[in-house]
C-alpha cells in the first residue's frame, strides 16, 4: 500500500496558520513545539509591480498524519481545519494524480 | 426569506464514552467576530470545555476554522478574564481597585444610579456606546431605547466611518441594507450548487475579506469562488497577497477612489459597455451620471490616482456589459474611512448597476431588510424625547439611516455639555480609547471622565474600562451562552446559525442575558422574563423555531434568490423595483439630494493631502493608512490569548524599502510617526507590498502586560495611530473621516525615546 502524505496547494494558501493551532490542540504541544509551521516566501519584487509571495504550511518531525483520528474514522486536524481547503491528505499515488491535474504551484509532503 | 437545512445533520448534543458532551455551535462574540456563525464543536467534560473543533456539518464553513476560534480555550480560562461583577469608587477611576460584588448589588446600583440621573438630567443624558460587529449589537438598540429608555446611542467612529458611506448609498440608491459578493451563499452547498454561476470578476475595493470576515463575508469564500474561475480586481494602496492572486491590480494613492470609480463609469459609458435594457427598465437619472462622469476622464484620474490610464480602460472594459459577463462587487470599510466615501460607493453601486450585475447570478447581490431591531427600537418613544439625540439637527442622515448619534457631534457635546449635558455613559463591548474606532482617543477620554456614572460589559480589563468604569459586569464568550448569528444580520444569503450554550464560566452574563435581566430589573412589564423566551420570540418571527434551529444548529437563508427587485421583494410595500422615492435604481439620488449633498457622485481631492493642505505636505509627505487586518485579532481584541500574540507579537509599520532606506530604517527598528495632531510608535517592517509614498500603520493595539493603571493604561498611547486622526474632518452629509489618508512623517525612534523595546517577542 501506497504511504500516506499531504498535498499543500500554494497557490491559494492565505498563510492564516490555523493548520499550526489545529495542530498543537490535537497533539497538546506547547507554543515552542510545532508538527506543522506555516513558512513565508517573499513578498520579493522580482520583476517591476509584481510580488512573489507564497505561504507553505511545512510539516515537522512530529506530524503523526493524525494517526489517533483517522484510527478513529476522523481526518487529520490541519486537513479539517485549513481556512482556504489547501491541504488534501491520502495515499501518495493518488496525491500525485492530483498534483498533476492541479498543474501547478503544489507540492506533496511524506511527513 | 426562507431557511433551508440540512437533511439529517449530527445532533446538537453527542455523549462520548467518557462523558464528554459535544456540542455543536456557531461562533460570534466575545471574543469578537462580526456575525459570521462558522461552525464548531466543543467538547466539555464535567462542565470544564476540553477541546474545540470545526464543524463538518456546517454547510458555509465545513469544518474551517481561523486561528481565533482555535485558541478559544485560551480566552475562555485566561487568568485575566472578568468573571464575577465588581465597583471601583469613582474617585479611584483609572485605580486597579476594583471590589467584586454580586450580581444582585451590580443590579440594584445601576438601577438606582441610573434612574438617579434620569430624575436629575433627563433620559437623554444617559448614552450608550457600542462598537463594531459584535454581538452587542444586536441586543444593544434595544437595551438603549427599551430599558434604558435613552434616545443616545453612540458608535464612537469619527465620520460613522464604518458603514456610514457605504450604508447611504446602499439604502438611498437601492433600499438595501447590504449588497454582498455572490459566493453561492443561497444554496445549501453554496460555491459547489450546480446552480451557482461564479462571477466572471470579482471587483474589490478597499476591502481584504480573509482575515476579519468584514460585515459577515466568511473571506474565504472568495478564495473557494475563485477556484472555480472568478478573477479578482484588487484596488488597494496596498498589493497585499491576495493581490498577488489577482488578474489585475489598482495600486492607487489613498482617499482617491471616487476619481477613479468615475473615470471607470466615463469609460463604460463613452464606450457603451452598459445595460440598456436594464437601465430602461430600472434606473434613474442614468443621462445626468453620463453627463457627470464627462470630466472624469481616465488621463485625469490616472494623474489623480497615481496609476495609468490604460490600467483604468482596461479595468472598465473587463468590467463592461456583453450580455454574457458578469462581475462581482466587493467594497470594503475603506470606502467609510474617506470623507469622499459616500460618492465613492454611489459610484460602486452604478457600476454595477448599469452594467447590469446587480441581483444577477454572478453579479452581486442585493440583500433584503436587516432581522433585528434598530431603527424601529425608539417607536414606543416620544417625539421630543426621540428627537434629542444628539446631532441630528446637524446632520441628519444619522436619524433617517442609523437611529444613532452623530459621533463627533458627541464629543462635542461630551466636552462642551451642549446641547445638554452628557451624564451616564454605558459601554457595550467596546474599548473605544485603543486605537480600534474614535479619532482623536485622548479627547474621549478626558471628557467621558466628566461623566457622574459609567457601566460596562467586558471579558477583560480594558483601557477603556480601567480609565471610566465605575461598575464592569462580566461577559460570556459566544461557547457560554445561547443566541443567534445571522449573515448581515439576516439581510443576506448566508445562515442563521444558534448559538448554543455548552459551559458556564463564573458568573458571566451574555449581551442577550444582559439585556432580559436589566430589562426586568428596570422594568415591571419588560416581556421576555428568560432567554429562552426572548429567543423562541426572536426566532420564531424569522420562519423557523428556536428549537428546530438550536436542535440543527445552521440554516442556510436563500432571501428570495436572485431578481427580487422583479419579484417585489424589495420593497416594503411589494411592489416590483427597489425601495427608493423613485423604484429604480437612483443614479440620481433624491435621498443625496434631500440630506443636502449632491444627488450625483463627485471627486474631492483628500481633505488632508498635497494638493488641499500643500502645507502639511511639506512637513508631511507620507500618507498613512490604517486598519490592515491580521488573523491572530480582532480590532482591539486577543492581545492577551498567548498563541494568537504570538503569531502577531507587535504593531508593524510597513515602509517601501526605498523610503526605509533614506531613512536609515530596518525591519524590526522602532519607528516613530507623526503629525500635527499627535504621535505613535510601532515596529517598522520594511516591504515592498506598499506604495513609496505611503505608510501602512497597524491598528487595534494595547499591551495587555502592562501596567493597567493611569496613567499608562496598559500602553494604550503608545501605539495609539488613531491620535493622528482629526476631529470632524468629514463629508458633507457627516459621513466618512480620513483614517485611511492621513498625512505623516516617520521616523527612527532614538534610543532614548523607545518604548516599544522587546515588543518585537512576546513570551507571555
Amino acid at each position: 500500500m501506497a504511504k500516506v502524505g499531504l498535498m499543500i496547494d500554494y497557490e491559494y494558501c492565505t498563510g492564516c496558520q490555523s493548520c499550526e493551532l489545529a495542530c498543537k490542540n490535537e497533539h497538546g504541544f506547547g507554543h515552542d513545539k510545532w508538527g506543522i509551521k506555516m513558512q513565508e516566501f517573499g513578498p520579493y519584487e522580482m520583476e517591476s509591480k509584481k510580488l512573489e509571495w507564497n505561504y507553505l504550511p511545512f510539516p515537522t518531525s512530529y506530524c503523526d498524519l493524525c494517526e489517533t483520528r483517522v484510527n478513529d474514522g476522523g481526518i487529520p486536524s490541519c486537513v479539517l481545519h485549513c481556512l482556504a481547503n489547501v491541504i488534501e491528505w491520502g495515499p501518495v499515488d493518488e496525491l500525485a494524480k492530483r498534483l498533476d491535474a492541479k498543474g501547478s504551484k503544489a507540492v506533496i509532503f511524506l511527513p | 426569506m426562507a431557511f433551508h437545512f440540512k437533511e439529517s445533520p449530527a445532533p446538537k448534543e453527542e455523549v462520548l464514552a467518557d462523558g464528554t458532551v459535544v456540542t455543536r455551535t456557531c461562533a460570534w462574540s466575545p471574543p469578537g467576530c462580526h456575525a459570521v456563525g462558522c461552525g464548531l464543536k466543543l467538547f466539555v467534560k464535567d462542565g470544564k470545555l476540553q477541546k474545540v473543533e470545526g464543524d463538518p456539518d456546517h454547510q458555509l464553513t465545513q469544518g474551517r476554522l481561523c486561528p481565533r476560534c482555535l485558541a478559544l480555550k485560551e480566552a475562555v480560562y485566561h487568568p485575566d478574564r472578568i468573571l464575577y461583577p465588581m465597583k471601583r469608587a469613582k474617585e479611584n477611576r483609572g485605580l486597579n481597585k476594583w471590589e467584586r460584588i454580586s450580581w444582585d448589588e451590580a443590579t440594584e446600583l445601576i438601577v438606582t444610579k441610573t434612574e438617579e440621573i434620569r430624575a436629575k438630567y433627563g433620559s437623554e443624558s444617559i448614552c450608550i456606546y457600542m462598537g463594531t460587529g459584535r454581538e452587542a449589537v444586536r441586543y444593544g438598540f434595544t437595551l438603549g431605547a427599551k430599558v434604558l429608555r435613552t434616545p443616545n446611542n453612540c458608535y464612537a467612529q469619527s465620520g460613522w466611518s464604518c458603514m456610514g458611506p457605504r450604508q447611504t448609498a446602499m439604502t438611498m440608491m437601492l433600499g438595501s441594507a447590504y449588497i454582498e459578493l455572490d459566493y453561492g451563499g443561497g444554496y445549501l452547498d453554496v460555491w459547489d450548487s450546480p446552480d451557482f454561476v461564479a462571477p466572471d470578476y470579482v471587483f474589490c475595493l478597499g476591502k481584504e475579506p480573509l482575515k476579519s470576515n468584514p460585515d459577515g463575508l466568511w473571506g474565504h469564500a472568495l478564495i473557494e469562488i475563485m477556484k472555480r474561475g472568478s478573477k479578482l480586481i484588487m484596488v488597494d494602496p496596498r498589493m497585499n497577497w491576495l493581490a498577488t492572486r489577482a488578474d489585475q491590480v489598482l495600486q492607487l494613492i489613498p482617499g482617491t477612489d471616487a476619481a477613479l470609480v468615475l473615470a471607470i463609469l466615463n469609460v463604460l459609458i463613452n464606450e457603451d459597455l452598459v445595460d440598456h435594457d436594464f437601465i430602461d427598465k430600472w434606473c434613474y437619472g442614468f443621462d445626468e451620471l453620463k453627463e457627470r462622469v464627462q470630466e472624469y476622464t481616465p488621463e485625469f484620474a490616472a494623474k489623480t490616482c497615481g496609476i495609468t490610464a490604460e490600467e483604468i480602460v482596461t479595468c472598465a472594459r473587463k468590467l463592461g456589459y456583453d450580455g454574457k459577463h458578469h462581475w462581482s462587487l466587493l467594497m470594503g470599510v475603506a470606502v467609510d474611512q474617506n470623507p469622499n466615501g459616500c460618492q465613492v460607493t454611489q459610484g460602486l453601486i452604478a457600476m454595477a448597476a448599469i452594467t447590469g450585475n446587480l441581483d444577477v447570478p454572478g453579479g452581486t447581490v442585493v440583500g433584503v431588510q436587516m432581522q433585528f431591531e434598530m431603527t424601529g427600537c425608539t417607536d414606543s418613544m416620544t417625539e421630543e424625547l426621540k428627537n434629542k439625540c444628539i446631532g441630528w439637527d446637524t446632520y441628519p442622515i444619522v436619524k433617517v439611516l442609523l437611529n444613532t448619534t452623530h459621533p463627533d457631534i458627541t464629543l462635542e457635546a461630551l466636552e462642551t455639555g451642549r446641547p445638554y449635558e452628557l451624564k451616564m455613559a454605558w459601554f457595550d463591548s467596546t474599548n473605544l480609547l485603543s486605537p480600534t474606532c474614535s479619532a482623536q482617543p485622548k479627547r474621549w477620554h478626558d471628557a467621558l471622565m466628566k461623566m457622574e456614572f459609567v457601566v460596562a460589559k467586558e471579558m477583560f480589563m480594558t483601557p477603556t474600562v480601567m480609565a471610566l468604569a465605575d461598575v464592569v459586569l462580566p461577559l460570556a464568550t459566544w461557547a457560554e451562552h445561547d443566541g443567534i448569528v445571522m449573515t448581515n444580520q439576516g439581510c443576506q444569503m448566508g445562515i442563521a446559525g444558534a448559538i448554543n450554550k455548552a459551559l458556564q464560566v463564573g458568573e458571566c452574563k451574555s449581551d442577550l442575558e444582559m439585556l432580559v435581566h436589566f430589562g426586568n430589573a428596570f422594568l415591571d412589564d419588560y416581556p421576555f422574563k428568560t432567554v429562552q423566551e426572548y429567543l423562541i420570540d426572536d426566532v420564531g418571527k424569522l420562519g423557523t423555531t428556536w428549537e428546530e434551529l438550536s436542535e440543527k444548529v445552521v440554516a442556510i437563508n436563500d432571501i428570495g434568490g436572485y431578481r427580487k427587485h422583479e419579484r417585489g421583494l424589495i420593497r416594503a410595500d411589494g411592489q416590483v423595483g427597489f425601495q427608493t422615492a423613485t423604484g429604480r435604481v437612483e443614479l440620481w439620488a433624491t435621498g443625496y439630494n434631500r440630506m443636502g449633498d449632491e444627488p450625483l457622485p463627485y471627486y474631492f481631492p483628500p481633505k488632508l493631502g498635497a494638493e488641499a493642505r500643500p502645507d502639511l505636505a511639506k512637513e508631511y509627505p507620507l500618507t498613512c493608512t490604517t486598519g490592515a487586518r491580521y488573523y491572530a485579532s480582532f480590532h482591539s481584541e486577543h492581545r492577551q490569548i498567548p498563541s494568537l500574540r504570538r503569531l502577531t507579537p507587535a504593531p508593524y509599520i510597513e515602509i517601501h524599502p526605498k523610503v526605509a532606506a533614506e531613512l536609515g530604517i530596518n525591519t524590526g527598528d522602532e519607528v516613530t510617526i507623526e503629525n500635527p495632531w499627535g504621535s505613535c510608535h510601532e515596529i517598522a517592517k520594511v516591504t515592498p507590498i506598499v506604495r513609496e509614498d505611503v505608510v501602512s500603520v497597524a491598528h487595534g493595539w494595547w499591551y495587555p502586560e502592562e501596567d493597567g493603571e493611569e496613567p499608562n493604561l496598559f500602553g494604550v498611547w503608545k501605539s495609539n495611530i488613531n491620535s493622528l486622526v482629526p476631529h470632524r474632518v468629514l463629508g458633507k452629509m457627516g459621513f466618512g473621516a480620513p483614517y485611511k489618508q492621513l498625512p505623516v512623517k516617520i521616523y527612527k525612534t532614538p534610543v532614548e525615546e523607545q518604548i516599544l523595546r522587546g515588543k518585537g517577542e512576546y513570551h507571555g
